[in-house]
């Protein structure tokens, strides 16, 4: 092994090389591979048509969580979409024929996938993590090297537990400071993707680095670990730290005793050496971040609260000022109109970049004694069975009924609404998920991305508005 | 998968930046259990109207474009989801060759999956091949893998970059998990090796 200073992300790479092809295309071998029911039933119909089973079940794990319903029976049968229970009992006949782990719908464990692989201890430090789905990023903040993939790959992973990769380029994010009253790990990451916009990290695995992630919890690095795929680069990677051992420690699936011991030691090696060098780095101050809302349909069209829609005849490039004036006719907004204040109708706290326990708390400490505005329907829906158990022993469920949100089952939900949770046209969603593109959350739906905080302070105010003037 | 040699034929012309994957295919379509089929949903917000029928002014509803073998963008084109339904949809409607400045990652991987060649070049040549797919019918583009250029209708040749184990796979129609299992020896002797120095990974079968 060379003495080159190397960053994290080049010494997971380098140990997972299984062999090197003359034009630099690599053979890399993949730890977890993450499965579920939308990306993978094409994939296992490719390997029974070449007669190819699953390399390794033992580093594969499945749930279903796209298409699930969150309100009423969850059993796949009773699945009212004719499509979609299709694809959930397709994935049960998979899993079965196939020998892979499969978490049942009626697990406590299952929910989205991206939740579970870290709750679990399924996903760990220094690991490849792949999964049929962008947001498989998220896993990178416990330092691991995780990435999204297309069908065809997944077919490729179950058959060889390999994929043909060519290294990506080194991209850190550092930012610095101390977060100001009422921003969180969301605010970072949405003020990081209007910095370098959704296509400024493209071909890259970017590192976040610096103080302020030093600070975050691990439910705020995956927040923004997930929307590292927003800013367009393949996988988001943080080091992994005390904060992350405490995390891994006495999961499900981690390694136990002394297995762990001898985990943490080798984890300890992985964060990129002094003097290791990257193609490219951007650096971010707190003081350039506040609660943030997205007012187009791209996460980069990103303005502070206090902010306003930009004017697109301000923009020189005749694509993007089109582009723009798209977006502010979609989003039924008008250029210079203040972000802080316009009538929301739906609100949506979930998803695998918020669906997390910690964003439960935040959004339940705004909805504490208030109550959801009328006309406003507003949706929290737990990252995963095990999520929902702690909130409800935590009596957050309480707080939120009372307020007049509705607590759902989990599931990926109006994220993108492949189960009934959807948005009718026109309707205006404060939404704590990662992507506002263009019905997105429903045909015609407008999407605002927020932090779970925001999403709550619109919701009992009715409109989006600055979470720290609720007092 | 079908081979990508040479194609001749119509490029429609997108001049769109950031055209994301659920433009491209929405989710509520992603519920299928087969690859075919998925053409009609192509663009489906651009190309229906609210009650189902065609978008008159969206350009694969006009003729010549309906034939489009070649799809002609700005940046950024494929970013959003892994969905490889968006290849699947492109394929099925037609499309053969997509060319734009730059394209998301995951969606540039996919392509090439499915036979779909994804070529970048520069914006200023992306709106000159823009401003030849205006001509219409007569306007017809030639995309050569093998010497690695694209042919304008007034024959000036534009060179591109193509990674060449892709350009191989390509060329060849060959299915990469058949060319991976070459080197099955290979990775069973990594994981004897992992094996040993990593015991501790544990088995997600419990």
């Amino acid at each position: 092994m060379s003495s080159r200073p190397r960053t994290l992300f080049d010494k997971i790479w380098d140990s997972h090389v299984v062999e090197r092809l003359p034009d630099g295309t690599c053979v890399l071998y993949i730890d977890r591979h993450l499965v579920h029911e939308v990306t993978s039933p094409q994939a296992f119909e490719g390997l029974r048509m070449a007669g190819r089973p699953v390399r390794r079940p033992d580093c594969t794990i499945a749930v279903a969580d796209h298409n699930i319903p969150t309100v009423g029976s969850r059993k796949p049968s009773d699945i009212k979409e004719q499509d979609s229970r299709i694809q959930v009992e397709t994935l049960e006949k998979n899993v079965k024929e196939f020998g892979v782990p499969y978490i049942p719908i009626l697990d406590v464990r299952q929910g989205i996938v991206h939740i579970i692989g870290p709750e679990l201890g399924v996903s760990l430090p220094g690991m490849t993590i792949v999964c049929g789905d962008s947001h498989t990023s998220t896993h990178g903040a416990l330092g691991a090297l995780a990435f999204g993939i297309g069908t065809s790959e997944v077919e490729h992973v179950l058959a060889t537990q390999t994929l043909l990769q060519k290294p990506a380029k080194n991209m850190q994010i550092d930012v610095t400071g101390t977060l100001g009253f009422g921003c969180s790990a969301k605010d970072v990451v949405l003020a990081i993707i209007g910095k370098i916009g959704t296509g400024g990290g493209t071909g890259h695995v970017i590192e976040y680095t610096g103080d302020t992630i030093r600070a975050l919890d691990m439910a705020g690095r995956m927040t923004v670990s997930n929307m590292s795929i927003e800013a367009g680069a393949r996988a988001g990677l943080i080091a992994p730290d005390e904060t992350t051992f405490a995390y891994v420690k006495g999961r499900e699936f981690a390694p136990r005793d002394a297995a762990y011991e001898q985990a943490v030691a080798y984890w300890r090696t992985l964060p990129s050496d002094a003097g290791a060098t990257y193609d490219t780095t951007v650096r971010l101050s707190t003081a350039e971040i506040a609660p943030m809302v997205t007012w187009g349909t791209t996460p980069g069209a990103v303005v502070p609260i206090t902010g306003a829609v930009p004017d697109p005849t301000q923009i020189d490039d005749p694509g993007l000022r089109e582009q723009a004036q798209r977006m502010v006719e979609y989003m039924g907004l008008s250029a210079g109109q203040k972000l802080e204040g316009v009538p929301i109708d739906v609100v949506f706290i979930g998803s695998c970049t918020n669906g997390r326990i910690e964003d439960i708390r935040a959004a339940a400490a705004v909805a504490r004694g208030r109550k959801v505005a009328e006309g406003v329907q507003a949706l929290v829906v737990p990252g995963s069975g095990l999520v929902k158990q702690q909130a409800e022993q935590e009596g957050l469920d309480r707080i939120l009924l009372e307020a007049g949100f509705e607590w759902r089952e989990p599931c990926c939900s109006m994220c993108l609404g492949m189960n009934p949770d959807k948005l009718t046209p026109g309707q205006r969603c404060a939404s704590t998920s990662n992507r506002n593109f263009e019905g997105r959350q429903g045909p015609g739906g407008r999407t605002h991305l927020v932090s779970p905080s925001m999403a709550a302070a619109a919701a009992v105010t009715g409109r989006l508005a600055d979470v720290r003037q609720l007092g | 998968m079908d081979k990508f040699t040479t194609l001749t034929g119509i490029a429609a012309p997108l001049p769109m930046a950031n055209v994301d994957t659920d433009k491209i295919i929405p989710a509520r379509f992603l519920k299928t259990i087969k690859r075919s089929g998925l053409g009609v949903h192509l663009f489906d917000s651009l190309r229906y109207r609210k009650d189902g029928s065609e978008n008159p002014d969206f350009v694969l509803n006009r003729e010549p474009y309906r034939g489009a073998q070649v799809l002609i963008a700005h940046e950024n084109f494929g970013c959003g989801s892994s969905r490889e339904h968006a290849p699947w949809a492109l394929l099925d409607f037609g499309i053969r060759c997509i060319i734009a400045p730059d394209f998301a990652d995951i969606f540039f991987n996919n392509s090439f999956k499915n036979g779909i060649l994804p070529i970048r070049l520069p914006r200023a040549v992306c709106d000159q091949l823009i401003e030849d797919s205006k001509l219409g019918g007569n306007a017809r583009v030639t995309v050569d893998l093998e010497r690695q250029v694209v042919v304008r209708p007034n024959g000036e040749e534009i060179a591109f970059e193509i990674d060449p184990f892709r350009k191989h796979l390509l060329l060849n129609g060959l299915d990469d998990i058949g060319q991976t299992l070459q080197h099955a020896p290979k990775i069973d002797s990594y994981e004897a090796t992992r094996r040993s120095e990593m015991p501790w990974i544990p088995a997600t079968t419990g």
